[in-house]
């Protein structure tokens, strides 16, 4: 029963194999027999659940149909749910509820889908592990031991494991494809501007941007198909038509050219992922795809860039956290100062802090020029060798991240090696370009994953692409063990 | 040591939008606290501010009346502080790229004409209150204000005296309610300014250190804590002290300014461009439009009001000072067909008188310029004398009546029959023969006296031409 893709879900629901009730009963109990373990939820709305599953049966009885009608799904705790915590994993947030809900919610409960909670990531989704929740860590279902990835982890963590069939994430630098990479799932960070931000909890304004983990990319497509479109309520969201996502799934790849950036193929890239890479660029080759090396001279800069760009946005963004209004206030302060200080300090995680600080001194007056000026400069160079290479290549294919899966606390103490595992993925979200992450091999029995990078607004050719490859591998039908 | 004085003002004007600048949310005055602010302007988690079309259209407006560059793209940018009635800890502002650059204004002062440059206005965003009574000791905060979409207007420091920078302040304050976008209420608080004041030594080139005089809410206001700052810096700098660069308050009651904050403990407010916020883009087309859209500007209705009605500078000014006065000015004009000076008299005086004594606004007047224009007729063809217009110009306050009524109902008619006027003459001048001797006998003041003494017989309806056409002969004998 929880073994199923969306489209096998839909299908079933469809021929009334079983009903939305009967599958939304089926992963709740899933999850209330695993979350324990993988700690994916900080939230499981059963009521809320159950009572959207009905509506969806009578929605179903009435012969609609629409591919998310009665699937049940959940949100990463970052999107604003109305009357439903968002905690955006911070204790600044614990007793936060929105009055509204964020446009993605809005998108998926007008198609249909069952939300069955809010999923656990990192603190404001500052972190690649996972570790830096307010709600404890997520394991990862193929190593418990391992983190999942962040920040989106409890989302690729509940799907890699079947808890739901698919959930929405989001990707600052990394924080979709990264653990969906780690976890052995289809995670896709669409172009920036194509899915709205709104009630999207900030982290980093210019690089935040929604998508999907899935097990598929089938799936991916009718969730984004879903999720994508111009909203108001978001200046930075943009008026470009939604394609059709499904029906191109099948397209053939035939002629498809497909660039490496030797940058990304270096020798600092680990020899397994390598190998699982290369072994799956001969199957994109086998469809018929053609294959060159190219070049993104300034790649190696995105760390830097990105550290300085997102956490001066983050400093700002996370000013309105500040005991006043709503979320945690420090017990008696005795001075506006105090109230400040110790609300936020005592709130904020540390890695959540060090953001704040870094992004502070990077815009205070005297280093201004000299680190957020000059990042922006470098961040144009950046977008300016992805625009070169799609004047050649129709897509870029290259690994997700530098390992997979790492220990538990491995990396909690050394900040910058933290910050390096999303050296692969940092660089799309400098550019606001599409990619997909998807499951390539496995190297010591945890996942491998590679992504697909495209120009603007080539979301549909990416899942088109992911697709192809999933037809003809099985990496994505993989379950870890324990979770048959 | 003779000392020159340097102003530059900084004008806050509230634009007149329905809705607030980054929200839906309406920004009419004087709501309950807080039920005017929405989930934008609380600053909850994930909202996102949405530009409102009407602000940047008023900006441009001023702009455009300014004479000013308008910038094909401009950037909203986060000035960065916390204060618990900035509900983002940051104010969205424009900061290195405001929409409106270089423009300029000229003013009268002292009976000169002087061009004042403008450098820029850009838009913001305003905060919330923090009201600090009525809390037992703590604070409370009203969100309604937040998000109101400013104007912020910077002067260069091109005024040398506390006359120049008032007659500036109105000149901007007679022009935005010209165009519509600010209404211009100072107690309300939708029109105000920040003072920076400096003195040197005069025929020095550079500018002394300045103190920035925050939140004036009115010509006065502005007049008196220049004036008294003036006075404080030149104390302090010719009993050997510096004046040190800082922030001051005025405090009206005791007609001192004090210190807020000093450059030292001056925030470092970052500013970055706010990314969640596309830069503005201003088509050449969409200046086309408001420029072919914008009203006659105080200037040029002063002039052609010189020209068109032969006018004085000074009435003309004083007419066109604000659109509704103009207009108002205009209608009486054409009701009556002309005698533009005349007309000009009584806007300028019994009008202007009345609307002051009441604390009203033109708009307001019980008597609209179709009424007096009524009334003046009446004295153009001789019906009333101008003494007996103003009484019945007192009746048409208290009732709102038409002068024709008053005249007809209360029987002011003029009267103009010599025969009638003869007769009255006689009756006087046989009751006072005392006065009579005198005025014969050379004391011809006494002339007023026989004139009053009928004016009172036809309690002020003789026409005074004919009246002393007929007395005089009659006095000489």
């Amino acid at each position: 029963m929880y073994n199923k893709t969306i489209a096998e879900i839909s299908a079933g629901l469809q021929k009334r194999d079983f009903s939305s009730e009967e599958i939304t009963q089926a992963y709740l109990s899933r999850i209330k027999q695993h979350d324990e373990q993988l700690n994916c939820f900080i939230s499981i709305t059963e009521e809320f659940a159950l009572a959207a599953a009905k509506n969806a049966d009578q929605r179903l009885a009435k012969g609609e149909s629409g591919g998310l009608i009665g699937v049940p799904i959940a949100h990463k705790d970052i999107f604003c749910t109305r009357d439903v915590k968002t905690s955006c994993a911070s204790k600044m947030l614990d007793n936060f509820y929105a009055p509204y809900d964020a446009t993605v919610v809005e998108q998926m409960n007008q198609a249909g889908c069952v939300m069955l909670g809010k999923l656990n990531m990192d603190e404001f989704a500052m972190g690649s592990s996972n570790e830096t929740s307010f709600y404890g860590p997520v394991r990862n279902p193929w190593d418990q031991g391992c983190v999942p990835g962040g920040s989106s982890g409890g989302s690729a963590a509940a799907v890699s494991a079947r808890l739901i069939p698919a959930a929405t994430g989001t990707d600052t630098g990394g924080s979709i494809r990264q653990p969906a990479a780690f976890c052995g799932v289809t995670g896709l960070k669409p172009t920036y501007g194509r899915v709205s931000r709104y009630g999207m909890i900030a982290f980093a304004s210019s690089l935040d941007q929604g998508g999907p983990l899935t097990r598929t990319a089938q799936d991916a497509a009718i969730m984004l198909q879903a999720m994508a479109g111009f909203d108001t309520r978001d200046s930075t969201s943009v008026d470009h038509p939604v394609d059709d996502y499904v029906s191109t799934l099948n397209r053939s790849l035939d002629g498809l050219k497909i660039g490496l950036p030797k940058e990304y193929f270096d020798d600092r890239l680990d020899t397994d992922i390598r190998r699982c890479v290369d072994e799956a660029i001969h199957e994109f080759t086998k469809l018929g795809a053609h294959v060159r090396e190219v070049s993104l001279p300034n790649i190696n800069l995105s760390v830097p860039v990105y550290y300085v760009v997102a956490s001066a946005e983050c400093s700002a963004n996370l000013s309105r956290f500040d005991g006043v209004r709503y979320g945690y206030r420090c017990e008696n302060p005795f001075d506006l100062d105090d109230l400040y200080s110790r609300s936020r300090g005592e709130a904020f995680g540390a890695e959540v802090k060090r953001r704040i600080l870094m992004g502070t001194y990077a815009l205070s007056t005297g280093y201004y020029d000299a680190y957020y000026l000059k990042a922006q400069k470098v961040r144009r160079l950046i977008s300016e060798d992805f625009r070169q290479v799609f004047a050649d290549v129709d897509i870029l294919a290259a690994p997700t991240a530098p390992s997979t899966a790492f220990p538990i606390g491995a990396k909690t103490n050394d900040p910058i090696s933290m910050y390096l595992s999303d050296i692969y993925t940092i660089a799309v979200n400098l550019a606001g370009i599409p990619a997909v992450s998807l499951p390539v091999g496995c190297v010591n029995n945890k996942p491998v994953g590679m992504q697909l990078i495209g120009n603007f607004f080539s979301e549909e050719r990416l899942l088109n692409a992911a697709h192809q490859y999933q037809s003809v591998t099985d990496w994505h039908m993989r379950l870890p063990q324990g979770f048959e | 040591m003779q000392w020159e004085t340097v102003i530059g003002l900084e004008i806050h004007a509230q634009l007149a939008t329905k809705s607030k600048i980054f929200s839906g949310a309406s920004t009419a005055y004087g709501a309950i606290a807080n039920t005017q602010a929405c989930a934008v302007d609380l600053g909850l988690p994930g909202v996102l501010p949405v530009l409102n079309q009407e602000a940047v259209h008023m900006a441009v407006k001023f702009g455009l009346a300014i004479d000013a560059e308008i910038a094909p793209v401009s950037v909203f940018a986060r000035k960065n502080y916390f204060y618990p009635d900035l509900p983002k800890g940051y104010q969205i502002s424009q900061f290195e790229l405001p929409v409106v650059g270089c423009g300029h204004l000229d003013i009268v002062a002292n009976d000169q004409v002087k061009r004042v440059a403008i450098t820029r206005a850009h838009l913001e965003e305003d905060a919330g209150k923090s009201l600090h009574e009525d809390f037992q000791g703590l604070s409370g905060i009203d969100l309604n204000r937040a998000g109101t979409p400013l104007l912020e207007i910077v002067s260069e420091p091109d005024m040398r005296s506390a006359e120049e920078a008032v007659a500036y302040m109105r000149k901007i304050h007679s022009l935005v309610r010209y165009l519509e976008i600010c209404d211009g209420n100072m107690q309300e608080g939708s029109f105000r300014c920040d003072a920076n004041v400096s003195v040197r030594p005069k025929g020095q080139k550079e500018f002394g250190t300045r103190a920035e005089i925050k939140n004036l809410n009115s010509f006065r206001f502005v007049e008196k804590a220049i004036n008294h700052e003036v006075d404080r810096q030149i104390d302090l700098l010719e009993s050997g002290g510096t004046v040190v660069q800082e922030t001051r308050l005025y405090d009206s009651n005791s007609d001192q300014t004090r210190p807020m904050r000093s450059k030292e403990e001056s925030n470092d407010y970052r500013y970055f461009p706010d990314p969640d916020l596309l830069p503005l883009e201003i088509e050449p087309g969409f200046l086309v439009e408001v420029r072919d859209q914008l009203p006659e500007l105080p200037d040029q209705k002063c002039d052609r009001f010189i020209q068109q009605y032969a006018l004085t500078d000074d009435d003309a000014s004083v007419l066109t000072a604000t659109r509704e006065m103009a207009d108002y000015y205009e209608l009486t004009v054409s009701t009556l067909g002309g005698e533009a000076k005349l007309c000009a008299n009584w806007v300028m005086g019994d009008l202007a008188g009345a609307l002051n004594k009441m604390n009203l606004d033109v708009k307001q007047s019980p008597i609209d310029g179709l009424l007096l224009g009524g009334l003046l007729k009446r004295i153009v063809d001789k019906t009333i004398s101008g003494k007996i217009a103003k009484q019945v110009f007192d009746e048409m306050w208290q009732t709102g009546a038409a002068a024709d009524k008053i005249i007809e109902d209360k029987g002011l008619k003029q009267i103009t029959d010599s025969g009638a006027i003869e007769q009255i003459i006689d009756r006087i001048i046989a009751d006072n023969p005392v006065q009579l001797e005198q005025y014969r006998s050379g004391k011809d003041k006494l002339l007023g006296y026989f004139v009053g003494q009928v004016m009172k017989a036809t309690q002020g309806k003789a026409n005074p031409g004919e009246v002393n056409k007929l007395l005089i002969p009659k006095l000489k004998g």
